[in-house]
């Protein structure tokens, strides 16, 4: 099957206005007799669920968590971005949607990010009319801070639970529609299988994580609004639950997966603390606005740190490496996120790493504390030479400011980051790749649709911060809604759908034998034995850094792996229950299929974009010398797997990527 | 360390439970509480046991969904985290420590330590919302102009994470805290005022129904609240439901 | 309107009324009280006044009466709800470490302030109402003289009941430092004045109960026989 993004002809800015002027509509009464199921209930999914429930469709929406407001979305720390110019600093439309473009390294759909820019004010309008708290100015009007990889400030905030005030916003349109009778709510449940009838998706399979009952749900379109698929990875910034089983299920009922091995390494999170680590908390970019990031010059200093003998605090200005600003002076510590990762994965495995395990580089707000306290002194008419009065003042900004990371950071390090540096190290926290999705984001099912992160369309290889939130909401309050009426209007006279039908049968079937095979496996290890394993294998061989040859042992690895969890995995209690080591069993299944169709897309792709950084493919000479080099001539293409059976006989398809508003450029921070 | 843990073990909701003493050793400071029970639901898979279902998601302190009651406290002895943030540090060798399930009659227990918390959304649905349609063509953010402090204060009352240590650590089972702070949030914000009336009086109403108790202004929600939300928000909602029960 | 002294809330409000009501009353029959270290015949004068004023005794009597029974009764069924909202207790409970003893503890220090009633109505409520509509005697008179005074030094005389009046007040003060603030957050007092009241409400439910002992124990050591 040849893909067809169905991109709408005619300039840039007029696409999406043409669309909805000219999609087929459902009339009011007719909406009533079709029925939408929405997959987690996330930004994207809970705000497609309210939507579609306030454009009148019955909607049954589904969650794993107890509500849907806990959904991994509310971990969003830092901000959503949006092209309002409030700033009058030169922002617009065409610059969100340029800076996204080029931010993803010239690997996302130029329609689909030019939409997105588009409707990012209307986002904006909409949270605050539901009531989200996004901070504000002494004016009263709507503050906002820059994030990194762009020279504008155009990020709304809400202290640093952005994503949690904008969940809870989607919720509360949830709750009046699940008041009013029109979203019928599924909590603790999970997908465990989509349902084509007649090549059309027309239901899921799901188990009710309480009592482990097996479920059918009909629906005339199913949406996906499930996340990413960093928990591959086993250590990752996302939630213990965030999985891929509904995004690969879908996938193995024919939606492709596109683009799998584009991953997003934060770079400042919390570094490993042990082997028991279960998973890595990040703290907001927000915090390189006013940190620094080091590590010492010498070897003997780093050493001297390592064991205890020398304090950061007493490293002399002139012994400090500044990697960031000396390698990229133009951005400096803001550099985008995958440049930051690399750079400092660079400087541990050079043997700068600050820590007991070398994974560790600093973060240092001494400077930022005496510039806001000298600021501060100034305004207050007080002392300005004064240097307790100066660190004093200064501590109260940086705490008014970032109080909450600085308190979570001192609670799982037990340091206190205002008098010694935050140790961070780059951490598995987005992935780019997803289902493949057409312009109205319907996947290569019909009926079948995929927003939000589990989608691949708008970060290309690399997301910028602050553009999640705004994809999220974008898809599921915007897009998906306009969308998903062009493709209903020819469900008006269907009427309701059976699950009586020899497709569920099938279906259900399907799942109940996974299941029994998972719980009648007398195996001699646990789940987490084996997602560990798989995690090391991510880790090391898929993970910052990435060469054939690793890539090559990672598929084969992992091909083993499969094969020893299914042989070894011992899985406690019974199938009708509340059993999490089964739920558990399920998704890392699924993982070690993931996984091995990550590494080889990772493969595949022989050049450096974004997130996805290939050895072999590196800037040889002039000034960009040793950084990421792009290769337009051969992968200017979003890679799209078709499942096979195996993962590795998973057939790819390309959707060139055609740039005509955007000239394609190396993205430089220099 | 090496560690007595009391857990409370419960089949189901139809089966009766109680607290079973497990032993673990070489427990890191560094660890989580939660990864502390990861190591131990690891032992207890090797040895032919059920491990102990404890809800969890995020484990950075913000989803709301870990719920545990430790030695006598919801989240456990430190204050201003969930018991994803809290750190074995804090105890000592040799300690004993007691973990029991979320205590309400609201919040009846699924198994083990987890329990059902939906009665508070069922509050959420009889009023946690602002009637306003996704249309794409909503007033400008900025028409509506919202004093920093007022808005300050809706996001300290927003910040809730509705886990239940409130009604967990309320000698009355006491929903006021959550319910408080979501009434608040509206109440303090120029948008939540047209339906304000209606807001509070079927939220409370909701959440009388839900069997909830009454709040006698003990201030141990405040205490153990994770988020630090204030008493002042159940002072609020008080006013605010007399105001619309008078109204009408 | 309907239905608000059904709600949660509306309860709480009533418990509020009903005690800002029976705190101001403590504090007029303190300052009643307060006379008799100063002087027996204001004392006298006053008792008899509040005691055969038909105003005080036909319209702010019963009201009294009420306000005290509905305190009472109220408090029971809040109470007996609140320990039905759980129907299984904790193991280990740490009530200490985030709420103090008097908050925890009002049922408690309100069964004993409600004891401390019964010998009080025993003492002077009782042989007063005998007096008056049993016996029809509203001169308040005895032996020539008003018997008010005389009454109340007697009272006093036995250390177990000053015993016991000062332990009921201890009670009453802690009963009253929470129940204070607690009656101005139940009906939702939140602005700049909330601070000053929270710490006008410590001194009063520490002065007065602390004064009715004062009084009870000079008389004790200061009789006149």
């Amino acid at each position: 099957m040849a893909l067809n993004s169905k991109i709408p002809s005619g300039p840039i800015e007029d696409k999406w206005t043409n669309y909805k002027n000219k999609i087929d509509l459902v009339n009011p009464a007719n909406k009533r007799n079709i029925d939408v199921i929405v997959v987690g209930t996330g930004l994207a999914g809970g705000s497609a669920a309210a939507t579609l429930a306030e454009l009148g469709y019955n909607v049954k929406a589904f969650c794993f968590q107890d509500s849907p407001r806990r959904a991994h979305s509310i971990a969003a720390q830092g901000g959503i971005n949006a092209a309002k110019n409030y700033q009058g600093d030169g922002d617009s439309v065409y610059r969100l949607f340029y800076d996204t473009v080029k931010g993803g390294d010239y690997r996302s759909r130029e329609a689909n990010v030019y939409r997105l820019a588009e409707v990012s004010s209307n986002i904006i309008d909409q949270c605050v009319a539901q009531g989200v708290p996004f901070a504000r100015d002494y004016g009263g009007l709507l503050d906002n801070r820059s994030f990194g990889g762009v020279l504008v400030s155009r990020t709304f905030y809400a202290k640093g639970q952005t994503g949690q005030q904008l969940l809870l916003g989607a919720y509360s349109a949830m709750n009046r529609q699940i008041g009013r009778g029109k979203i019928k709510m599924y909590n603790r449940h999970e997908m465990l299988d989509v349902v084509i009838v007649d090549g059309k998706a027309r239901g899921i399979i799901t188990r009710n994580l309480v009592n482990g009952k097996i479920e059918r749900h009909s629906a005339h379109a199913v949406v996906l609004g499930t996340g990413g698929y960093g928990n591959v990875f086993f250590l990752s910034t996302n939630a213990m639950g965030s999985n891929v089983t509904a995004a690969w299920k879908a996938h193995k009922r024919g939606a492709y997966f596109a683009n799998p091995c584009y991953t997003q390494i934060h770079p400042t999170c919390i570094p490993v603390s042990g082997e028991h680590q279960s998973k890595l908390t990040l703290m907001s970019e927000s915090l390189r606005n006013d940190g620094r990031i080091w590590v010492p010059k010498k070897k003997e200093d780093v050493e001297a740190i390592r064991n205890g003998s020398l304090k950061p605090t007493d490293l002399a200005e002139d012994d400090r490496d500044y990697y960031l600003e000396r390698r990229y002076p133009a951005f400096g510590n803001l550099v985008p996120r995958d440049v930051a990762s690399r750079a400092a994965k660079e400087r541990c495995d050079a043997g700068f790493g600050v820590n007991a395990t070398g994974e560790a580089v600093y973060l240092d707000f001494a400077d930022a504390i005496i510039r806001y306290g000298k600021e501060q002194a100034h305004v207050k008419g007080l002392d300005e030479d004064n240097p307790t009065l100066i660190k004093k003042l200064g501590k109260e900004v940086v705490k008014a400011k970032y109080g909450n990371l600085f308190q979570m950071y001192e609670k799982i390090v037990d340091q206190n980051p205002y008098e010694t540096p935050m140790m961070i190290y780059p951490a598995v926290h987005y992935t780019m790749g997803g289902v493949w999705v057409d312009y109205d984001l319907m996947t290569t099912v019909p009926g079948l649709y995929c927003i939000g992160e589990a989608n691949f369309s708008d970060h290309g290889a690399n997301r910028l911060g602050a553009s999640a939130l705004m994809q999220g909401l974008a898809d599921g309050y915007f897009v998906l809604p306009y969308t998903i009426g062009n493709y209903l209007s020819n469900d008006i006279r269907t009427g309701p759908i059976s699950t009586d039908t020899p497709e569920f049968e099938a279906a259900e079937k399907g799942v109940r034998e996974t299941i029994d095979k998972l719980i009648n496996n007398k195996g001699t290890h646990s789940v987490d034995y084996y997602h560990k394993k798989l995690g090391k294998i991510m880790w090391n061989k898929v993970g910052m850094s990435r060469n054939a040859k690793g890539l090559k042992e990672a598929i084969s690895e992992i091909k083993a792996l499969r094969v020893e969890f299914w042989e070894g995995v011992k899985i406690p209690g019974t199938a009708n229950e509340y059993n999490e080591e089964l739920a558990k069993a399920g998704r890392v299944a699924d993982f070690l299929e993931l996984g091995e169709l990550f590494a080889k897309d990772a493969l595949d792709r022989n050049e450096s974009c974004g997130g996805h950084y290939r050895e072999e493919s590196v800037e040889e000479s002039g000034d960009q010398k040793g950084e990421a080099k792009r290769d337009d001539e051969n992968f200017k293409f979003v890679s799209a797997w078709e499942y096979k059976g195996e993962p590795s006989d998973a057939v790819l398809h390309k959707e060139h990527l055609i740039f005509e508003n955007i000239e394609l450029k190396q993205r430089s921070y220099k | 360390m090496n560690l007595t843990l009391k857990i409370w073990r419960q089949k189901s909701a139809d089966h009766k439970g109680q607290l079973v003493d497990y032993i673990i050793e070489e427990v890191s400071p560094d660890m989580s509480f939660l990864e502390m029970l990861d190591v131990l639901n690891d032992q207890l898979i090797s040895k032919d046991e059920e491990p102990i279902a404890f809800d969890h998601d995020c484990r950075e302190g913000i989803c709301g969904m870990c719920s545990l009651y430790i030695n006598g406290e919801a989240h456990g002895p430190d204050r201003g985290i969930t018991t994803c943030q809290l750190h074995m540090r804090k105890f000592k060798d040799g300690d004993t420590i007691y973990i029991e399930p979320f205590r309400a009659k609201a919040f009846p227990i699924i198994k083990d330590l987890i329990v059902d918390r939906s009665a508070f959304e069922r509050i959420q649905h009889a009023g946690g919302f602002i009637s306003v349609n996704t249309s794409g063509n909503t007033q400008d953010a900025n028409a509506i102009p919202i004093s920093k402090d007022a808005a300050d204060e809706a996001m300290d009352a927003a910040t809730c994470i509705g886990c239940g240590a409130c009604v967990a650590s309320c000698k009355n089972s006491s929903a006021m805290l959550f319910v408080g702070a979501k009434v608040s949030q509206y109440a303090l914000l120029p948008q939540g005022q047209i339906e304000a009336t209606d807001r509070v009086l079927n939220m409370v109403k909701q959440m009388d129904e839900e069997g909830f108790g009454n709040c006698t202004n003990t201030g141990a929600c405040e205490v153990e609240c994770p988020k630090g939300i204030s008493l002042e928000n159940i002072a609020r909602m008080n006013s605010e439901y007399l105001k619309a029960s008078l109204k009408g | 309107m309907s239905g608000i002294f059904s709600s949660s809330i509306g309860r709480k409000f009533a418990m509020a009324l009903s005690a800002f009501f029976l705190m101001f009353f403590l504090l007029q029959h303190f300052a009643i009280n307060v006379t008799s270290v100063f002087s027996a015949d204001a004392f006298n004068e006053i008792s008899h006044f509040m005691g055969t004023n038909p105003l005080i005794q036909y319209v702010l009597q019963p009201i009294l009466i009420f306000a005290v029974v509905f305190h009472f009764v109220m408090g029971f069924i809040l109470e007996i709800k609140n320990r039905k909202a759980r129907d299984h207790n904790y193991a280990k409970n740490a009530g200490h470490a985030n709420s103090t003893w008097m908050s925890r503890n009002m049922f408690w220090s309100g069964m004993v302030i409600l004891a401390f009633l019964g010998l009080h109505f025993y003492d002077f409520w009782f042989p007063e109402i005998n007096t008056k509509f049993i016996e029809g005697d509203w001169s308040g008179m005895h032996d020539g003289e008003f018997r008010y005074f005389h009454e109340l030094q007697e009272k006093f005389l036995s250390p177990v009941r000053v015993s016991l009046y000062v332990l009921a007040f201890v009670l009453l003060a802690m009963h009253l430092l929470h129940g204070f603030s607690s009656a101005f957050q139940s009906v939702g007092a939140n602005n700049k004045y909330t601070e000053g009241l929270k710490l006008f409400g410590r001194l009063y439910a520490i002065l007065i109960p602390l004064g009715f002992v004062v009084i009870a124990v000079y008389h004790h050591f200061n009789h006149i026989h």
